[in-house]
């Protein structure tokens, strides 16, 4: 957090785009990643965000394949019970899970997750008492999901976000 | 951009993989009628968005690779703002389904979280 680069995973996040964008790289459009590395996040000061901070990759990349294989799962449940494909009778539901995150951005990041897979979606998250509503499209067992979204994804986002 | 220079099998690849994605793209629009309540109802429309939209844009990666003659990623980056820009529209959607849902008293309306 230096004065040149007070937000590095936000300038490393800018150089990568900007070349993905421009690629192959040239010298050129190298040394304008750079510059819009080192300017836009410079901008960003004025608005002052809370600083990021991020731990552990090895948990991170878990997490990740955690979260890919969750969703091609879930997208293939969803496609059966919306092709009728699913024998047997299913409901639907409002879960209720206690959770014991507080970070913002660990929030954030479990509300992406949740309402990106199909099957779960993220309704309303009660911040004084840390509750969160969520629905599932198969609610076979309460407990199941609570236990799914505590163990699978909440505890390893505590991890990456102290 | 000329037909000759990708070869059969990478043709077959990139077919196979756009027709799935646009397949799950299409179940979650038929989501959109089959399922019943708005709750359900919002669940569908993610296959395009997650699974349907990775597929295709595998496709369209390989594809470009294969035509260009190197690796080309852009196409990563607009599955990553999908990803992180779609939940927002759900979750507004939901808030103010519950909101309505609880003003107006439904029977079926979310509990309190």
């Amino acid at each position: 957090m230096s004065r040149i680069l007070p937000y590095p995973l936000l300038s490393a996040a800018l150089v990568l785009t900007w070349l993905l964008l421009n690629a192959p790289p040239t010298p050129g459009s190298v040394l304008l990643a750079l510059l819009v590395g080192l300017v836009v996040p410079a901008v960003m000061l004025a608005l002052r965000p809370r600083p990021v901070r991020v731990r552990r990759p090895g948990t991170i990349a878990r997490l990740t394949a955690t979260v890919l294989y969750d969703m091609l799962r879930s997208n293939i449940d969803v496609a059966k019970i919306i092709l009728g494909l699913r024998r047997g009778e299913r409901r639907t539901g409002f879960i209720s899970i206690p959770l014991d995150m507080r970070a913002p951005f660990g929030l954030s990041v479990l509300s992406i997750i949740l309402t990106a897979t199909p099957g779960t979606l993220w309704v309303q998250y009660d911040s004084h008492t840390g509750r969160l509503l969520m629905h599932v499209l198969d609610y076979t067992d309460g407990e199941e999901w609570v236990r799914r979204v505590k163990d699978r994804y909440e505890r390893p986002l505590m991890e990456i976000f102290p | 951009m000329t037909g000759p220079d990708l070869p059969a099998w990478a043709a077959w690849i990139v077919v196979v993989l756009a027709l799935t994605g646009a397949g799950f793209a299409l179940t979650g629009a038929l989501g959109l009628i089959r399922l019943k309540t708005f709750y359900e109802r919002v669940h569908a429309p993610t296959l395009g968005a997650t699974l349907g939209a990775a597929l295709i844009l595998a496709g369209s990666m390989l594809l470009l690779s294969l035509v260009e003659g190197h690796l080309v990623l852009r196409d990563t980056l607009i599955g990553l703002f999908i990803t992180v820009t779609t939940p927002v529209t759900m979750l507004l959607l939901a808030r103010a389904a519950a909101h309505r849902d609880r003003t107006e008293q439904n029977p079926k309306a979310p509990p309190e979280p």
